[in-house]
């Protein structure tokens, strides 16, 4: 079980977030402009990196905020945390070799 | 006791323990496991084989025990498949032999022996697949009864189980040399530290040993180490506590036994067993080492077991396995045993060893005490029925698949074999990390870790003690350092007086007369399993040759012992076979449980009324006196219908849902889920997040709303209330007033956070009282005199604020069941209040209360759809034909974009329908699949499938809703839904049955 930072809150279990996948995939401002492949492309697609990953987590049984992680999806290593709307505080280059 | 020694070892023998295995009655000594007690009683026979049904004993004497395996006690307490060797004996123990019928003497299924050709690697796969019905009704039942080990108990589980969370600097698991010494330093240095150990006392491989620390006995350092270990306040010391799971960011898992070595009598009222969650800063693996077995001819007979572990037997518990012992090795360790025995007086009739010119202090001491040694010889066939009696043993050249030369027959009660020595790197591959195969000592070592962690001594490959307690000491030292604290002196290494160890010679299967597989002997890997080295051979030649492929099609390194004494040797024999390089054939993944773990265990105190959340509403005590019967809705208990006394299900829901068409009914609408919105921003947020408009929704007035998920499915539903510019109270579906929720604070957090809105749950601040029928409005008047109820001033979707009964109430004008009705809100507190006066004023019009279920059947009426129900995350609004709600002059809200892609604009998708049976008493079950050809071959095409089905009392036929491919534009067609006994046939109707111009939503004027 991971033991993850919250920006909000400090360390805590897994078991007090959920999952929100991939981090920046901005929803289009205009939808409508976007053809099928283009929003399905939003909708759909999601890297698989296989190293350090940018994704969103939840404190859902906490404080209820957002936040994102940069996560080695091999060692599950989280390197750092930031708000929601902030760059991530480090390259989120996948690398394998770590 | 026949088979001990005459003084030594950590048994009591002022202390006799009476215990019974198999119905005869025996005695060892506090101290023992049943497995020592057993074998000082000379009882070698514990059990039958997996496959085969052949005669087993005891190999080792620990958790690497792969087959000496019982069924523990009776009754309600029993546990099967307890490995004898891991239990601690306590006075009326009771154990008998799994996987034996009627006797573990007599055995009727050991004839699988007979048929041992047919039984080979995959038989399984081969023999039973064909015909199909055969395996239902023979194969499974047969090999059902005839395998498989214990038997799980019949009734509940008495025991109470606990769980323990805890936090630590210094984790060390392992409490032998290593694992002291660790704790020692890393104590030493302040930190707070835990020290974990499956056995019930300290010192790991130092009670098996004769070993002298720094000029002490073992046991006086093991003494000074305890002692110094309990004046430090933060060290916790945990015995009989097993680490079981290594997770990430180093959590870790393990369960204590706390009663499991008391007799029953002194058990009741105590916490069984605790399972404890470790959040550990830095871990310290020192987890030892397993002996592992040779692979040769008929190897699994009893008495035929680990050296190290006859060791353990005889300087732990003072026994000795046999009287005349034949020692087979391809290392010096097996040596250290032979002298051990022969100090003794017990007769070493030979030390057989595969390697050729041994010296080295241990050889050289076995030669000059007159023993026999052979150099370069292998055992090769073994006799005896239940217990070994004799061995054949040849010269065998190093390389060839047989041996040539003249057999040597040695008699003898006991063989001890080593085959070299395995790190317990279970744990370490459990945290992720990265093995490598080192030549030198002939097994997978830790090579790169993941974690935050120190692997010292045995786990690292270091096998003398001197290097285990330095090494460990010197992993207690960093790990105390990473986790921020400094040691202060320097390590002062300790030296130990013992022996050296020659080089080992790899030695994975001993050859045959004819190659390995072709004669009649088997050469066990897996005693649990029953894998030999010719169904290794046999699953290559059939084309696993990847070593996961060849652990499941041989079953090598599953079950209980997971592998722990044959993984290494069936890789050696695999990569021997493939003529590839041990380290190129690589291990197979080591899975948490270490060991097996009940299932009491894990539940913990979580059972029964503790295992969920339950969430009732403020007025379930009136459900409960009145003999609702209720139903799960989530965790919420909701009543389902209300029985009259004698009355049938049907017999309820007709009455039900008659009274509400006919007067009035009732509904505690409680659980609906309730959500209020508020913020400059909430209307603009709604227009955003639902499918129509609400830019413009009056203060005072309610709308019904849709929400999807972008990809255009429809996720919720549920009206919406506008209590002032700035302010809504949302709605939701009662299991999904969470998503929902969450849903909204997950736009306004991470795409719209310009956007001023605060979303709050308010389910249960507000209770809601549902009171539906055409003479709804009659009823509420004597309750509410100064609420102005004609339909002009309080139409339909919009809502009042005012007293109802003396109680402030918002009264909301929805209705989900066609007729007029008041939903009445009120503060939760007050919401059993409110009832009673509903019910009170109501008395008159026999109001009727009623459940989930004519809730359902009315709605199906009116064809409302309930979400989860008629959606399962596929259907779009215009599929449930609510294209009506779809604003076409938004310019986006969530799930728009989606509507015009090309799959979800089809024509052919699943639309809601509704279905009217042929026959009106036919109620068609809900989930039946539809197809549009009866008589269409099979597979049959299906084209949807129903969703909802009921009688409807109040039309006098059944009525159904269902989702067809193209449904809408196929109305008054036939479809057919096919049963296992009879066909249904019905005709595709609008899915609106009643009312469907809504004139009765007024109710009596």
């Amino acid at each position: 079980m991971l033991l993850i930072e919250c920006p909000y809150c400090g360390k805590r279990h897994e078991t007090e977030f959920r999952y929100g996948g991939e981090a920046h995939i901005v929803r289009p401002e205009k939808p409508e402009d976007l053809n099928d492949t283009e929003w399905a492309d939003f909708l759909f697609m999601r890297t698989n990196t296989k190293g350090v990953f940018a994704e969103r987590w939840y404190h859902a049984n906490g404080c209820r905020q957002w936040f994102n992680a940069l996560r080695h999806t091999v060692s599950h290593q989280i390197i750092a945390v930031y708000k929601m709307g902030e760059k991530p505080p480090v390259s989120d280059q996948g690398s394998e070799d770590r | 006791m026949l088979n001990r020694t005459s003084n030594g070892g950590k048994i009591d023998r002022e202390k006799r323990v009476n215990f019974v295995f198999n119905g005869l009655s025996y005695a060892g000594f506090e101290g023992d496991t049943l497995a020592s007690a057993l074998l000082a009683n000379g009882v070698h026979l514990v059990g039958r084989s997996f496959k085969y049904h052949r005669p087993r004993g005891f190999v080792a004497a620990g958790a690497e025990e792969p087959g000496a395996m019982v069924q523990l006690e009776e009754g309600a307490q029993t546990q099967p498949n307890i490995r004898a060797t891991q239990i601690e004996l306590y006075e009326g123990l009771k154990a008998s032999s799994v996987n034996v019928w009627p006797s573990v003497d007599f055995d009727i299924s050991a004839v699988n022996g007979l048929f041992a050709k047919f039984m080979t690697a995959g038989f399984y796969n081969k023999t039973f697949m064909w015909p199909r019905s055969f395996w239902m009704k023979l194969y499974e039942p047969v090999i059902r009864r005839a395998a498989g080990w214990g038997r799980a108990p019949t009734v509940s589980d008495p025991d109470i189980y606990d769980r323990m969370q805890c936090h630590a600097d210094v984790l060390v698991i392992g409490g032998g040399p290593t694992g002291l010494a660790a704790a020692l330093e890393a104590g030493r240095a302040g930190a707070r530290v835990v020290l974990v150990d499956e056995q019930k006392e300290l010192g790991g491989s130092l009670l098996s040993l004769n070993r002298e620390i720094d000029g002490k006995t073992a046991i006086e350092w093991i003494e000074q180490a305890k002692a110094e270990l309990a004046e430090m306040p933060d060290v916790r010391i945990l015995t009989r506590t097993m680490l079981f799971g290594y997770y990430d960011h180093n959590y870790l898992v393990a369960l204590e036994q706390k009663t499991d070595h008391l007799p029953l009598k002194d058990r009741s009222g105590k916490v069984r067993q605790r399972v404890w969650h470790f959040r550990a800063k830095q871990v310290v693996l020192a987890t030892g080492a397993h002996e592992r077995p040779l692979v040769f001819a008929d190897n699994d007979r009893p008495g035929i077991m680990l050296s190290g572990s006859v060791l353990t037997y005889l300087n732990r518990y003072g026994v000795f396995p046999g009287k005349n012992i034949v020692l087979f090795t391809n290392n010096d360790s097996a040596y250290e045993t032979a002298l051990a025995l022969h100090a003794e007086r017990l007769k070493i009739v030979a030390v057989i060893d595969v390697r050729n010119d041994v010296t080295g202090e241990l050889p050289d001491k076995v030669r000059e005490l007159g023993i026999q040694v052979l150099e370069g010889h292998a055992i090769t066939a073994t006799n005896g029925r239940k217990r070994v009696s004799s061995v054949e043993v040849r010269a065998i050249d190093p390389g060839a698949d047989k041996y040539t030369g003249h057999s040597i027959n040695f008699e003898c009660d006991l063989v001890a074999m080593s085959g070299g020595w395995s790190p317990v790197i279970h744990l370490f591959s459990q945290s992720q990390g990265k093995l490598k195969y080192d030549d030198d000592r002939v097994c997978y070592v830790p090579e790169k870790s993941v974690q935050e962690q120190q692997i010292a001594g045995s786990c690292s490959g270091e096998f003398l003690t001197e290097d285990c307690l330095n090494n460990g000491g010197v992993a207690g030292r960093i790990a105390a350092k990473k986790a921020g604290f400094s040691p202060k002196k320097e390590h002062e290494p300790l030296t130990v007086q013992e022996p050296e160890m020659g080089k080992m010679e790899p030695f994975w299967v001993v050859p045959g007369n004819v190659p390995v597989g072709e004669g009649s002997a088997k050469h066990f890997v897996d005693l649990q399993n029953d894998t030999t080295a010719a169904d290794i051979a046999l699953a290559i030649r059939e084309g696993f040759e990847s070593s996961e492929h060849v652990k499941r099609y041989t079953l090598t390194g599953f079950g209980t012992d997971q592998g722990k004494t044959s993984n290494i040797n069936a890789l050696g024999i695999l990569a021997g076979i493939l003529d590839k390089p041990l380290a190129d054939v690589g291990t197979t993944t080591f899975r948490p449980p270490y060991t097996p773990v009940s299932y009491g265990a894990l539940a913990g105190r979580n059972l029964g009324n503790w295992s969920d959340p339950v969430r009732v509403t403020a007025i379930h005590d009136w459900h409960q006196k009145n003999g609702a019967l209720f139903e799960n809705v989530g965790q919420w208990h909701r009543p389902w219908y209300y029985p009259k006394t004698a009355e049938k299900m049907q017999d309820a829901l007709n009455r039900e849902c008659l009274a509400v068409r006919n007067s009035i009914g009732v509904l505690d609408a409680s659980t609906l889920g309730k959500i209020d919105i508020k913020g400059p921003d909430a209307a603009e947020f709604l227009n955003r997040v639902y499918t129509n408009a609400w830019m413009k929704l009056g203060v005072g007035k309610v709308r019904y709303g849709l929400m999807c998920h972008e990809d255009g499915m429809v996720f919720d539903d549920g009206t919406t209330a506008r209590l002032a510019d700035d302010h809504f109270l949302m709605t939701t579906t009662s299991g999904n007033a969470a998503a929902v929720l969450d849903w909204l604070e997950e736009y306004l957090q991470t795409e719209w956070p310009d956007l001023k809105v605060y979303c709050t749950s308010v389910t249960e601040q507000w209770a809601t009282v549902s009171v539906a029928g055409p003479k709804a409005r009659k009823l509420l008047q004597k309750i509410a005199p100064d609420m102005d109820l004609r339909p002009d001033s309080f139409p339909f979707m919009s809502f009042k604020e005012g007293e109802v009964a003396g109680i402030d109430a918002r009264v909301f004008r929805i209705s989900f069941t066609g007729e007029l009705t008041y939903e009445i809100n009120v503060p939760w507190h007050a919401g059993r209040a409110m009832w009673d006066a509903v019910m009170e004023a109501g008395a008159e019009f026999e109001i009727t209360p009623y459940g989930t279920e004519t809730m359902h059947v009315l709605r199906a009426e009116k064809g409302f759809i309930i979400v989860g129900q008629e959606t399962d995350g596929t259907q779009t609004p215009q599929d449930l034909g609510m294209d009506w709600i779809v604003s076409k002059k938004k310019p986006d809200f969530i799930g728009k974009r989606s509507f015009t892609r090309s799959d979800t604009a089809a024509d052919n998708r699943k639309q809601l329908v509704g279905l009217l049976t042929d026959n009106p008493d036919d109620v068609l079950p809900e989930g039946a699949q539809l197809v549009l050809d009866q008589y269409a071959s099979k597979p049959m095409p299906m084209v949807g499938h129903v969703t909802s089905s009921y009688y409807s009392a109040t039309l006098g036929h059944s009525i159904a809703l269902a989702v067809v491919r193209g449904g809408l534009g196929k109305t008054g067609d036939t479809i057919f839904a096919p049963l296992a006994n009879t066909t249904i046939t019905a005709k595709i109707v609008s899915p609106i049955f009643y009312d469907p111009k809504g004139e009765r939503q007024d109710g009596e004027v």
